[in-house]
């Protein structure tokens, strides 16, 4: 056996840590999705030229690096004196980020539902909202489900770099104890094993929905 | 009964209906025949008012469809269309398929709309095929299943656009005789089609379009046997 000076409350840290990644991705993926829904259905409706203020923008969301969205967004909370604590500053910024990836894939999605089906299902009396609601999104969601996934997954392991406002997340709260432990080679990687612990149930469920929408 | 009176509609700078008028009865068939790109199918979606027209007007048992007023999905229950690609809804069965319409159009509880699908369904030849998925069906019975989706919203017109043109050769007698079936109903019909055979079955009468004119309409016997125009004589030169 070998030795380690990793005590069970250092572990208890580490928990910390990922409930801390944990809270953050799922904030900032659900406000994320919900406006990368909205956006996504306004870039479909009104077409590019009216929404190419809006398309700008989601651009610079997603061409900028996100370290410098984050230490922006929050010099730019401090200067209006929002008076964001860190984890909300975090939030927001994670969120317009994930929005702005997610536009594209509900765009994507909702174009790849042939105007055709549309078209019947609108020639039967429904109206715009129940072709949306019962045909175009059950497709679309079908369509975007793998892109989706992975853009979770992705915003989880970028939300590392809110470790820069100060917030102690999972990678965050493990470079705390390899300073203090100088084992960097256990904690990083029982720092990974939890990544992927966190990861792979989230792949596991879009593999699974995959499957069961399949229609097989 | 459907009034099309001086309908005009261009695409761009292309003019594909040229003032039309046509007025369909209740209960009567009428077959509209013709080249493509003769305008025929773009008539039928403007009467259900799918596509807006230039000029004219189009009266549905005195509304009129392409009026700022009128309620278009109200109008829609009333006036039924088959396409020529069937438009299955891939994620939901032949059931659901069927059943979707009138539970959230008309707003039927789930027993009435099954009840309703189940008929409808047997009634085009699908009884055994409820709980399928439609993409493992043929394009006749996913066709079939369109007209059955369709006449679940019990509509007092249909519209047929050429709903056999897409079908391998062997799957188009079964459609042509559910549209068979549907007029021997007393079902009020339009249909575009390029079946002559059918089209002299089942109209009272039959509409030539050339180049977005309607160039002679005629009962069948009259249409086929004596044709007047030399358009239309071409045409069925052609096509025999």
């Amino acid at each position: 056996m070998f030795n380690t000076a990793l005590t069970i409350s250092d572990l208890g840290f580490l928990a910390q840590g990922a409930l801390m990644t944990l809270a953050v991705t799922a904030v900032s993926v659900a406000a994320g999705t919900v406006l990368g829904v909205i956006f996504g259905v306004v870039r479909n409706q009104i077409g590019p030229y009216w929404s190419a203020p809006l398309t700008f923008v989601l651009d610079v969301f997603r061409s900028v690096p996100l370290l410098i969205q984050l230490v922006l967004g929050n010099a730019f909370q401090s200067i209006a004196k929002l008076g964001w604590p860190p984890f909300t500053t975090s939030c927001v910024v994670l969120s317009l980020y994930t929005a702005a990836y997610c536009t594209e894939i509900v765009r994507g999605g909702i174009a790849s539902v042939p105007p055709t089906t549309r078209r019947a299902a609108r020639s039967l009396g429904m109206t715009w909202w129940q072709d949306m609601r019962y045909i175009v999104a059950p497709l679309a969601t079908r369509v975007s489900l793998p892109s989706w996934i992975g853009l979770t997954l992705g915003v989880m392991k970028d939300s590392a770099l809110v470790l820069w406002l100060g917030l102690i997340e999972l990678l965050r709260a493990s470079q705390v104890l390899v300073t203090r432990l100088q084992e960097p080679l256990l904690i990083l990687m029982i720092c990974g094993a939890i990544y992927f612990l966190i990861s792979f149930p989230i792949a596991r469920l879009g593999g699974y929905l995959e499957k069961r929408w399949s229609n097989d | 009964m459907i009034e099309i009176q001086n309908v005009r509609k261009s695409f761009g700078s292309l003019e594909v209906l040229k003032g039309i008028d046509l007025t369909v009865e209740k209960g009567e068939v009428v077959t509209v025949i013709g080249g493509s790109g003769s305008g025929k199918s773009t008539l039928l979606t403007c009467i259900n008012g799918l596509e807006p027209i230039d000029a004219g007007r189009i009266v549905v048992d005195g509304t009129e469809v392409h009026a700022k007023t009128t309620d278009l999905n109200k109008l829609r229950r009333k006036v039924g269309i088959v396409f020529q690609q069937w438009n299955a809804f891939p994620h939901l069965t032949v059931l659901e398929n069927v059943m979707l319409a009138p539970r959230k159009v008309l707003g039927l509880p789930k027993e009435k709309a099954e009840e309703i699908a189940v008929k409808q369904l047997t009634h085009v030849g699908l009884g055994e095929k409820l709980s399928v998925y439609p993409t493992r069906m043929s394009g006749g019975q996913q066709q079939r299943m369109a007209i059955a989706r369709a006449l679940a919203m019990s509509p007092e017109y249909m519209l047929f656009d050429e709903v056999t043109s897409a079908l391998d050769p062997q799957l188009v007698g079964e459609v042509l005789d559910t549209l068979r079936m549907l007029a021997s109903e007393g079902m009020t019909m339009i249909c575009v089609t390029h079946e002559m055979k059918f089209a002299r079955e089942v109209s009272d009468r039959v509409a030539f379009f050339h180049k977005g004119v309607m160039a002679e309409i005629a009962p069948p016997d009259a249409l086929f046997g004596a044709p007047k125009d030399p358009e239309l004589q071409k045409f069925l030169a052609a096509t025999h």
